[in-house]
């Protein structure tokens, strides 16, 4: 269990400013969600806190140590992330098995097969699945590798780049209960991107809703059903689901 | 113990994903009638390399004045040279230098516009503006011109020409690996990747280089036939095999001279390039269908 912190993260693009300044908390074992319109930052949030992209100011820590100062390994071994498209985060020339068994060979793990089958069977996949393709999956089943291959360097947190919104709603609650239960058991801290206030409501303790790359108002869950945010563009977000929602 | 007993059969069956698709290309080549065609001629062309010794009904070098430019018939099938050599025989040992040829062209040309490719297009940057631009000093030169200078300079021999022939052929496949490096470059597959803490030279070798090696394959068997071509028009000037070599391009060149009155001096070898570059060409064109994963993989 590893807390994060981001404290003034700050990215422009050429003359662009994605982000301004951004910064929050997650408890070490909370679920934190990221929500807002397209395009107000919230992947790129998590695509600084993972250094896929590097040239950002400010800070990131988890467990109270600067990522950027972490050796790449020990890094690896701290922060994962499951991304949108299980269409496109798997390899398509990769058996699974090259998928799972690459993140061990890379940090010299023993104990493959072992470790392998573990990971499938964490995310509910038989092993027989080792040899397929992914081509040969149905999109949940994707997201189950994507998790099973995030999972098996064993990290202390998890970024979730809207890890549903790819796929149909009831696979949807497959993938969500799957993360659910992980977390459970494994005591994860979850940093949570999603544009869906029923996916942050299911999931999350607290959310920050975003907007152009700053982060308007922190709020728990509990805030949801009952619209207790105060910034307007909350309401507005909130509402706006709420209406949505009772009109289904 | 349940997981030994599962890990136990997954090593022998590893291969098998390999052989599977191998075994599709193959078959999937042979269903389409214009690259069963090319398979066909290839497979001609390799046995007669192969069995060029069983096959030639006359020595390829053995000269008899006796019998200079004898028009095809019982005694030599495809007719006889100035010099008497039967060219039946002839085109079966040209064959093996053809093979020599492109083999040695393509181990060469293939990795070298990968490697060039790829680094060109994962990088970016200076690193991509430095390898680009060498390759455009390549490209800016017609191909033939280009080798016929190298030849020129390392002095007229097959080998050279070999040689030549690699350092003019390799541009256009590192600008293709680059294209289709930058593709992929971004794909969420790649930053996972990253995030697993792999080197540049592994995601290099394991994540990109698999994208890129089916349309690396196809432009190289395209390629082949405009090898062949160049090889031949080495020959043809001189600035290739050497006599008394049996080369196709050479021998058209030597028979030029008789193509007057004796028009099978020329047109055997001529036929042997056209069916070997079309076969090759065909080819590629098959393979651009069946290297699809989809394809590759199907059980």
């Amino acid at each position: 269990m590893k807390a994060l912190s981001v404290e003034k993260m700050s990215i422009r693009f050429g003359s662009v400013t994605v982000l301004p300044e951004v910064s929050f908390e997650v408890a070490a074992g909370e679920c934190f969600g990221l929500v807002g319109e397209s395009g107000s930052g919230k992947s790129t949030v998590l695509r600084c806190a993972s250094l896929l992209l590097s040239s950002w100011q400010g800070e990131v820590r988890i467990g109270g140590v600067p990522v950027r100062e972490m050796p790449l390994m020990e890094r690896c071994r701290t922060l994962q992330m499951v991304f949108q498209d299980p269409y496109g985060s798997l390899h398509p020339r990769h058996s699974i098995r090259s998928v799972l068994s690459e993140p061990l060979r890379i940090h010299g793990l023993d104990d493959r097969e072992a470790r392998m089958a573990q990971a499938l069977e964490d995310v509910g996949l038989p092993p027989d699945f080792l040899d397929r393709y992914p081509h040969q999956l149905s999109g949940g089943q994707r997201q189950r590798v994507a998790i099973a291959r995030a999972l098996i360097l064993e990290p202390a947190v998890l970024l979730l780049d809207e890890p549903t919104s790819a796929l149909d709603v009831s696979v949807q609650a497959e993938i969500l209960n799957l993360l659910a239960r992980l977390r459970e058991e494994r005591s994860f801290t979850y940093l949570m991107v999603s544009h869906d206030l029923a996916v942050i409501d299911h999931m999350c303790d607290r959310f920050a809703v975003m907007q152009a790359g700053e982060i308007v108002e922190v709020l728990p869950r509990d805030a949801i059903p009952s619209n207790q945010a105060d910034a307007p563009y909350a309401r507005e977000l909130i509402g706006a689901s709420l209406t949505y929602e009772r009109a289904l | 113990m349940t997981d030994t007993s599962r890990a136990r059969p997954a090593p022998r069956r590893r291969p098998r994903p390999g052989l599977i698709a191998a075994r599709n290309i193959l078959v999937y080549l042979a269903k389409a009638p214009t690259s069963a065609f090319g398979l066909l001629v290839l497979a001609l062309l390799i046995l007669a390399a192969v069995f060029a010794p069983l096959l030639a009904t006359h020595d390829p070098y053995a000269q008899n004045l006796t019998t200079t430019l004898q028009p095809p018939g019982a005694a030599h099938f495809f007719g006889t040279d100035e010099l008497g050599r039967d060219i039946y025989s002839r085109l079966l040992f040209g064959a093996r230098i053809t093979l020599t040829i492109i083999f040695l062209v393509t181990i060469v040309v293939g990795p070298i516009g990968l490697l060039v490719g790829t680094v060109a297009g994962y990088f970016g940057g200076r690193t991509d503006t430095v390898l680009m631009r060498v390759t455009d000093i390549f490209l800016s030169f017609p191909s033939l011109i280009l080798s016929m200078a190298f030849v020129a300079a390392l002095g007229p021999s097959l080998n050279n020409a070999i040689i030549a022939i690699s350092l003019t052929a390799w541009p256009p496949i590192a600008r293709l690996a680059r294209a289709e490096t930058m593709i992929f470059r971004q794909a969420d597959y790649i930053a996972a990747a990253r995030l697993q803490g792999a080197s540049n030279a592994r995601i290099i070798w394991r994540s990109i280089v698999p994208m890129c090696l089916p349309s690396v394959l196809i432009r190289l068997t395209l390629n082949m036939a405009t090898v062949i071509l160049t090889a031949a028009g080495l020959g043809f000037l001189g600035l290739g095999a050497q006599p008394p070599l049996p080369e196709w391009g050479a021998m058209i060149a030597t028979g030029r001279r008789y193509m007057i009155d004796s028009w099978w001096l020329v047109t055997f070898p001529g036929l042997a390039i056209l069916s070997v570059s079309l076969a090759f060409n065909l080819l590629g064109d098959g393979l651009r269908d069946a290297l699809d994963p989809k394809q590759m993989t199907r059980r």
